[in-house]
């Protein structure tokens, strides 16, 4: 398998004091109060929280999809201002384009760009092969399983290169096979890219196994409880008394004990 | 890979089961028919034997009009057809892509629809006479209103998450139209055309029988009822049939082939 050559550009971002309502009814609804949080180059970072938390909320701020909130985000020292392709976010559901093959879909976001064509076929084809798509591109997104479709949309979100990448909870619609398998992967391409990477998920054990730091938020409005730094060596062993002990602490955050 | 993905391609292009059950009505039918008129149960002046019809468009003097009387009547639905449906996809696009489209001219086009369309024919004839011009815009006007409607509704109908997609990739206007707008859309643009062409098929017919005047398979029919040829009449009705089932078919089956995207379950 060839890896994507040019290592991701390193990316810090910064929230601070971020919060956000809706108006609901005419009356300000809080979704989040006073977020803050320094995430370093090449680190993964998950938020996990009850639904309700806010966490997709912040991932859709951090993206660029919703301008609409006070405070700041700062992607290396600048502030955000709209959608960027040094951003890319994989959602919960693949979101392919149902009319385009895998490498159509993918090759979407090489769009507009002044590059030669034979470089950004080889992009395509190196992130195919970075997902393990291999011999599937073209292949219809209606022909492809949950997790190879999930796997797709990993892959259109890293043809950017992006310096972060930005996960909405991008395994929480699979099943427990694959999704153990996908997490597996999630590690190599993050390893392998150096891309820095913001996880939601409501996956405590997902979280723990993959990430450096755990943000616990809880809800109504959504607000950090704790960073929990997780400190244990890659590949991650999920019967081991440290994983446990990381998990626990991070259960006890989430019930508010 | 666990999760390795069946390549669904292959599709039975011909059922012949579905031919075979949607062949049992029409079947019963004939044999109603050939029942009825053998048995002495009619007059043979009303009702005419089956055979009778089908032999007539190639030996009898009347009869062999139906030739350049369909032909007439296609190359109407044609010129017709394209004019209404091409007009019909501008607007119903417009007024799909653009909210203020939408508010300046959706109301209007919705007032239109209501009024149906037979009566549009005075006007047309006192402002075109009955001529072919006339007939044609008719005609258009049948094609346009199922083509503006479908292709407004396929493009509002498409997800706002692709439209999310579209702007975190940062994808220009052009790929926005030609890779989520256009293919967005097409499945319902289609079922519009399907419509409009039905649409337009009828208003043809309609137009000639209405207007007068001229070619074409309305005239076939006024002019059979005219000299009270109940065999004409029953071959213009069938004939008129049979190209409309034709186009049914033919649409699904092209349309079919240009969404191969969607695979079977759709």
């Amino acid at each position: 398998m060839s890896a994507v050559e040019a290592f991701a550009p390193r990316a810090t971002l910064n929230i601070r004091d971020v919060s956000k309502s809706y108006v609901v009814d005419e009356k300000p609804l809080p979704v989040l109060r006073n977020i803050a949080l320094d995430v370093q180059p090449g680190e993964f970072v998950s938020i996990v929280g009850a639904s309700g938390c806010g966490k997709s909320t912040l991932l859709r701020l951090v993206v660029g999809l919703d301008a609409d909130y006070e405070g700041e985000i700062l992607l290396n020292g600048r502030r955000i201002e709209g959608p960027g392709r040094e951003r890319g976010i994989v959602f919960q559901e693949h979101r392919l384009f149902p009319w385009l093959t895998v490498e159509d879909n993918i090759a979407l976001g090489l769009d507009g760009s002044d590059e030669p064509q034979h470089v950004l076929d080889k992009r395509v084809r190196d992130n195919i092969a970075l997902v393990g798509l291999a011999g599937f591109e073209k292949a219809y997104p209606h022909q492809l399983s949950g997790g190879m479709a999930q796997r797709a949309a990993i892959a259109r979100s890293l043809v950017t290169q992006p310096a972060i990448l930005l996960l909405d909870e991008p395994l929480g619609a699979l099943d427990s096979i694959t999704r153990a398998y996908l997490q597996k992967e999630l590690l190599r391409i993050w390893q392998q890219e150096r891309v820095t990477v913001i996880m939601v998920t409501h996956d405590v054990d997902e979280a723990v196994f993959l990430s450096d730091r755990v943000v616990v938020m809880e809800p109504r409005p959504g607000r950090i409880r704790s960073i929990v730094p997780v400190g244990l060596t890659h590949p991650r062993q999920r019967a081991s008394v440290e994983f446990a002990r990381v998990k626990g602490e991070i259960l006890r955050d989430l019930s508010g004990e | 890979m666990s999760d390795a993905p069946s390549l669904r391609s292959a599709r039975p292009s011909f059922n012949a089961g579905a031919l075979g059950r949607g062949l049992v009505i029409p079947g019963l039918i004939v044999i109603a028919w050939t029942v009825v008129t053998h048995g002495g149960l009619v007059s043979s002046n009303l009702l005419v034997p089956i055979e009778r019809i089908i032999a007539l468009p190639f030996t009898d003097e009347a009869g062999v009009q139906l030739w350049p009387a369909l032909l007439a009547s296609i190359v109407r639905l044609i010129f017709g057809f394209a004019i209404g449906a091409s007009a019909g996809i501008a607007l119903g696009g417009l007024m799909g892509a653009s909210r203020l489209a939408d508010r300046a001219l959706g109301p209007s086009f919705n007032a239109l629809r209501q009024i149906t369309l037979f009566a549009w024919i005075p006007l047309l004839t006192a402002w075109f006479g009955n001529g072919d011009m006339p007939k044609i815009i008719y005609v258009a006007m049948s094609a346009f209103f199922p083509a503006a409607l479908n292709s407004y509704i396929g493009l509002r109908g498409i997800s706002a998450q692709y439209f999310e997609v579209a702007s975190v990739l940062r994808l220009s206007r052009l790929t926005r139209i030609r890779k989520l707008l256009l293919p967005g859309a097409l499945p319902s643009i289609f079922v519009g055309l399907q419509i409009a062409l039905i649409t337009a098929w009828l208003g043809t017919v309609s137009s000639e029988y209405a207007m007068g005047n001229g070619r074409g398979l309305g005239g076939f029919l006024l002019e059979g009822r005219g000299q009270f040829r109940m065999d004409v009449v029953v071959l213009g009705v069938v004939v008129l049939a049979l190209v409309g089932y034709l186009i049914n078919v033919g649409c699904a089956k092209v349309f079919r082939r240009l969404l191969a995207w969607q695979g079977d379950n759709k």
